[in-house]
């Protein structure tokens, strides 16, 4: 989507037709489009998959956000000493079996010799 | 039943009776259909269409089930132009926490490929902490705009002023030198971003300038797809149409100029794009059923014959979204529930 107020747009497209990002798996299925060239069923199917659970409940946010914090993977209202940033998609790669790049480059950075 | 609310292509407001309705929604098709030489729109896709204009609710959205995933072109830059005192990194927070973005995308204020080259070595730094601060996949977009390459502005001669002088060979030569500095540019900051952690790149409002530019998006895809196989790669059109402002140009034998959405989209799938974004321009006085019935005609053919992820480009003054820096919720929400639920769209 393109130009338009963060209202009259952003917002408006979430609440109308987006799954939610971090609220439900919307992040986890966009990553599986954008990198592996999913459609949005097989996206959907994959994520669920992964995650032991249905297609229907990847877009709930309640049942989401559960199921984020237990897997420990990010989530909108953060806790102390939850993953957050990296540290969730370091897991996310782990859970979804994908390469995640800023991961790899951080991988590599650590293992680097001193 | 009484009169039907709906806005013009400008975004004011009309309102029409049924008959009118449905008369503007066949105009809509057949008009898509006759000049992208694709079938029109269904009897029972107008009647969804309709009933998604009849709704009297101010909003609109999906069917459960049918929630997509969005992309957004220049999402930090939304946070800048509303004068938001935010740095780069805490806009992206606000769309990653504030509002449900699926996707994120760093961007310069000015979104070209052009002028981010120089600023480079500033950007890059930005990318770096946003990858560490962020979950959602993170792209750095810009647009190739090839017409930054001509004089005053660049380095070629301008084909605005040669075509005019009859000098068509000349404007074509510049077409294609302007075409491999855009490509170099395209390939330059594809490739810092991507080393900076970028989970992918976006190719926005793709052939803005014609098909030298469509030409010099899809080798930058080409070789970036090469060089990165695991990228992830995202092209948005510029509009349903490319212009032929070179005439001759091709890829992979298929002639550049005339060619529309589902035509487009097979090129982009052999460059190495993973995710499409077909648009199509408002036509800003007609009314709102007669552009989404021609947009949703084009899109769905795109669909139709998509092997990757279609995101339609449904930004202000395209796909259905009237032409209004405030897009109007009713609009917008009818313009996305359309296009989401007739096209099967794996995204916005």
């Amino acid at each position: 989507m393109g130009v338009g107020d963060p209202c009259g747009m952003h917002a408006a497209h979430a609440i109308v037709s987006g799954m939610g990002g971090i609220r439900t798996a919307g992040d986890l299925v966009a990553r599986m489009q954008l990198n592996g060239s999913m459609k949005i069923d097989a996206a959907k199917k994959h994520v669920a998959d992964k995650l032991h659970t249905s297609v229907a409940d990847i877009a709930d946010p309640v049942v989401m956000n559960e199921l984020r914090e237990d897997l420990d993977i990010g989530r909108i209202n953060e806790a102390p000493g939850v993953a957050k940033g990296i540290d969730a998609k370091f897991r996310i790669a782990r859970l979804l079996d994908v390469d995640i790049n800023s991961v790899n480059i951080f991988k590599e950075k650590i293992e680097r010799d001193i | 039943m009484g009169k039907i609310k709906t806005r013009m292509g400008d975004g004011f407001k009309v309102e029409m009776t049924e008959s009118e309705v449905r008369k503007a929604l066949e105009e809509g098709t057949q008009d898509a259909a006759e000049r992208g030489r694709v079938e029109p729109l269904t009897p029972d896709d107008l009647q969804q269409i309709f009933e998604i204009f009849a709704c009297p609710y101010r909003i609109v959205g999906v069917e459960e089930g049918n929630e997509v995933v969005l992309t957004y072109d220049s999402l930090n830059t939304k946070i800048k132009r509303a004068q938001i005192s935010a740095s780069k990194i805490q806009s992206l927070q606000i769309c990653e926490r504030g509002l449900g973005a699926d996707t994120l995308e760093l961007a310069h204020i000015d979104y070209s490929y052009k002028p981010v080259k120089p600023i480079i070595p500033f950007e890059k730094p930005i990318m770096e902490q946003a990858v560490l601060m962020t979950i959602p996949s993170l792209l750095y977009g810009a647009m190739p705009n090839m017409g930054l390459y001509s004089r005053p502005d660049g380095p070629c001669p301008n084909p605005a002023d040669l075509l005019p002088q009859g000098k068509i060979a000349e404007a074509r030569a510049s077409y294609e030198e302007a075409a491999d500095y855009a490509t170099a540019d395209m390939v330059y900051v594809g490739s810092q971003m991507y080393e900076a952690g970028a989970d992918g790149i976006n190719f926005d409002t793709t052939a803005a300038a014609g098909d030298a530019e469509f030409f010099a998006t899809l080798k930058a895809v080409e070789i970036l797809r090469k060089k990165y196989p695991a990228m992830g790669i995202q092209m948005g059109m510029a509009a349903e149409f490319v212009l032929g402002m070179h005439g001759e140009l091709e890829y992979k034998g298929v002639r550049l100029a005339g060619l529309y959405p589902h035509e487009q989209v097979k090129l982009a799938e052999a460059a190495g794009v993973n995710i499409f974004g077909p648009a199509v321009n408002i036509v800003t006085n007609e009314t709102l059923p007669w552009n989404i019935a021609r947009s949703v005609t084009w899109t769905k053919a795109c669909t139709d014959v998509a092997e990757i992820p279609v995101h339609a480009c449904l930004g202000m003054g395209v796909g259905g979204v009237p032409l209004a820096l405030t897009p109007p919720i009713d609009a917008l929400s009818r313009a996305s529930k359309a296009h989401v639920e007739i096209c099967r769209l794996d995204g916005l």
